[in-house]
């Protein structure tokens, strides 16, 4: 209860995230009132999911100070977890309804090779490959979605780490295991079914009675439950000494190590953490979206994740999360062609082409003018001041927040 | 007295220039020695190879009673082990408060597991205050460590290793770009550290060394020139013309 009392914008965030909940509760389809229509609910439900990541996201570059530029493989691996016991539960259903027509009772093998066919007909195949032997369990995969993450986090993290790869060179490791990821994935035979993905994600076996409109508000109200979660732990973890050692790390890492602290260790365990983060906002996400599919997984999607955060302003938790809702629900209504486009005489600015361009664009400007982002507005209300450094950063490390970053 | 720090025949080249060339020198428990050499003589060297930031070609260097070999250990296990260090130009985290910093250094367990359960009791509150006392920068707790002045800055580097409570300080250059008074302080700073654990002071300033009054080592090309008190070796003809001479 400490928690709430230093930390003023933690019942402020908690108390606005609930409003908002109960007010699109209200205004759903679900609720009769039709205000607000049930994919608009989806897209809601997802962009709480992404500002999970994105604080995640905080935590390892903002408070840390290692640009992860990977963290969405994490994010698409726990899509593809809970992805595997959607597609097989319920093709299991649809199996098992048309075999019971048949004369004699179906062997369990065959509900087997008929659940395969069904799935992996798209990409020639009929077997059910060895990673889906765990499919037909909720609570399997549900462990997958913390564990391959958690997998992949540690032993990447502990190459890199140990070896003292830092900076920009670690961004591009970083990078460079997503793209490995996503062209895997794309294999047909990686067992995932290639570039085609996991889909009809969104019929959650067990709940075929509730339509989609119940099912949509079930997913929102559980997607702001781990974001409130979330950002309670985040605040928790970056409130104690933790949270003082790792931003000493990214200020100053040589001169944490004099102190006795073993940095590549809490590097890992804060890299790990927050890639199970991820991997849990991914497994809530995609339910959601409805499929999942190896371009999730583009090192692009990291970059951007980046992006939202350094809008938002980096180093504090709730600037990661304005980030992270504020540009993804912009790109929504820009990409889905909601903007007015701008005839130019002879050419005419169609936003769904642009809207890139606009955000590369708010992105350097955010950079250049207004490093503490969006967050930055509320150190204005509170008349807090940046340091003057004389454009100095606060450490020597590359990740270091820079002068204007930070608040005096 | 037992000997704490054992420097032998140590050796370290960079692209074939040799910076430290078989060093040999120990240090006694509880000890303040002054190291004092020309600008290259390989003094900040010699204090990267002790706490594992460099390693060197050849030798050893052996720490406390069990004799441990501090060139097999990575620089946090030195930093437990015991040795502290100052580094040349102030490095306290400028994005925390002084408090923080001080917190930070506070001797406790290490390990991020540890780390992400401990909440100070009032004991621990109770030593930042002694620390931020004995440093003076008791009303400065609250502040950014970043805002303060370059003495302020440095003293408080010297709380956080006292914080750390090590068996052997090193300390480079700690006078460096301080004024008159900030000088004085400094080393009546340091002659306090040095009743409870050995220390190690690299320092130019003939005043400065005068005043701490100890054991002086000269180090030249790396190697150890002259060892004896302040006025044994500066009357050494040798010291004289490589370093003395030229001041
Ligand atoms: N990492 C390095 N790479 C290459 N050369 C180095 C490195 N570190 C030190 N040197 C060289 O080794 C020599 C000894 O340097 P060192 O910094 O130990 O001297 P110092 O006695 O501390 O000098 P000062 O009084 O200027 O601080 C110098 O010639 C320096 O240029
Ligand atoms: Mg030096």
């Amino acid at each position: 209860m400490n928690l709430f009392r230093k930390h003023p914008s933690l019942p402020v965030f908690l108390g606005l995230l609930a409003a908002f909940v109960l007010a699109v509760t209200l205004m759903s389809e679900a609720a009769g009132a039709g205000l607000v229509s049930t994919s608009f609910v989806k897209t809601l439900g997802k962009t709480l999911c992404l500002c999970l990541i994105a604080l995640a996201m905080d935590l390892v570059w903002g408070y840390t100070g290692i640009l992860s530029l990977g963290h969405f493989a994490f994010f698409g691996l726990g899509g593809y977890m809970i992805g595997m016991w959607l597609m097989y539960a319920r093709t299991e259903t649809i199996v098992e309804a048309s075999l019971a027509s048949g004369a004699l009772p179906p062997t369990p093998q065959e509900v087997q090779d008929a659940i395969a066919t069904q799935i992996f007909g798209v990409v020639g195949a009929s077997d059910l490959p060895a990673i889906w032997s765990l499919a037909g369990s909720l609570p399997a995969q549900l462990a997958l979605v913390v564990l391959v993450p958690a997998a992949l986090a540690a032993v990447f993290g502990w190459l890199a780490f140990r070896a003292r790869v830092t900076g920009v060179y670690l961004s591009i490791l970083t990078q460079a295991m997503t793209l490995a990821l996503a062209l895997w994935l794309f294999q047909n035979d990686s067992g995932l079914r290639g570039n085609n993905g996991l889909s009809g994600l969104q019929n959650i076996p067990g709940l075929e009675q509730h339509g989609q409109d119940l099912v949509s508000l079930w997913f929102f109200w559980a997607s702001a439950l781990a974001l409130g979660l979330g950002y309670l732990g985040a605040q928790w973890l970056v409130s104690g000494k933790f949270g003082s050692v790792i931003r000493a790390i990214r200020d100053d890492e040589a001169r944490v190590r004099f102190l006795g602290y073993p940095v590549e260790g809490f590097k890992l365990f804060v890299f790990v953490l927050t890639a199970v983060v991820a991997g849990l906002a991914g497994a809530l996400y995609y339910p959601q979206a409805g499929i999942v599919n190896p371009a999730e997984l583009a090192p692009i999607a990291s970059i951007y994740l980046a992006v939202w955060v350094a809008i938002g302003g980096r180093g504090r938790l709730y600037g990661a999360v304005i980030g992270a809702a504020f540009v993804s629900l912009v790109s929504t209504w820009f990409t889905g062609g909601n903007a007015p486009d701008i005839p130019l005489g002879g050419y005419t600015l169609h936003w769904v082409d642009w809207w890139q361009v606009l955000l590369g664009l708010s992105f350097v400007a955010v950079t250049l003018y207004a490093p503490r982002g969006i967050g930055g507005l509320f150190d204005l209300l509170a008349g807090l001041r940046a340091p003057n450094r004389r454009g100095a950063p606060l450490g020597p490390d590359q990740g270091a927040l820079q002068e204007k970053e930070a608040d005096a | 007295m037992s000997t704490l720090l054992e420097v032998s025949g140590v050796s370290v080249t960079f692209d074939g220039f040799r910076a430290i060339n078989n060093l040999s020198f120990s240090i006694a428990e509880g000890e303040l020695r002054a190291v004092i050499g020309p600008n290259g003589a390989g003094k900040t060297t010699f204090m990267d190879i002790v706490t594992g930031k460099t390693r060197p070609d050849s030798g050893r260097v052996l720490f406390g009673e069990k004799s441990v070999d501090l060139l097999r250990l990575s620089e946090a296990r030195i930093a437990r082990a015991g040795v502290g260090r100052k580094f040349q130009r102030p490095t306290v985290f400028e994005d925390q408060t002084v408090a923080e910093n001080l917190m930070l250094a506070l001797r406790a367990h290490r390990a991020p597991w540890r780390v992400l359960f401990w909440r100070p009791k009032p004991a621990d509150h109770a030593r930042i205050a002694e620390l931020a006392a004995e440093v003076g920068l008791s009303d400065q707790l609250p502040r950014k460590a970043g805002e303060l002045s370059h003495g302020q800055k440095q003293w408080l580097e010297i709380g956080m290793l006292l914080a750390q409570e090590p068996r052997l300080l090193l300390v480079d250059e700690p006078a460096a770009g301080m004024t008159g008074p900030e000088r004085e302080h400094t080393t009546d700073l340091l002659v306090s550290l040095a009743r409870s654990r050995a220390v190690v002071v690299v320092e130019h300033d003939m005043e400065f060394v005068r005043r701490l009054a100890c054991k002086v080592t000269v180090l030249h090309e790396g190697s150890v020139l002259a060892e004896g008190s302040l006025d044994h070796v500066t009357a050494n003809p040798a010291v004289i013309d490589v370093y003395l001479g030229r001041g």
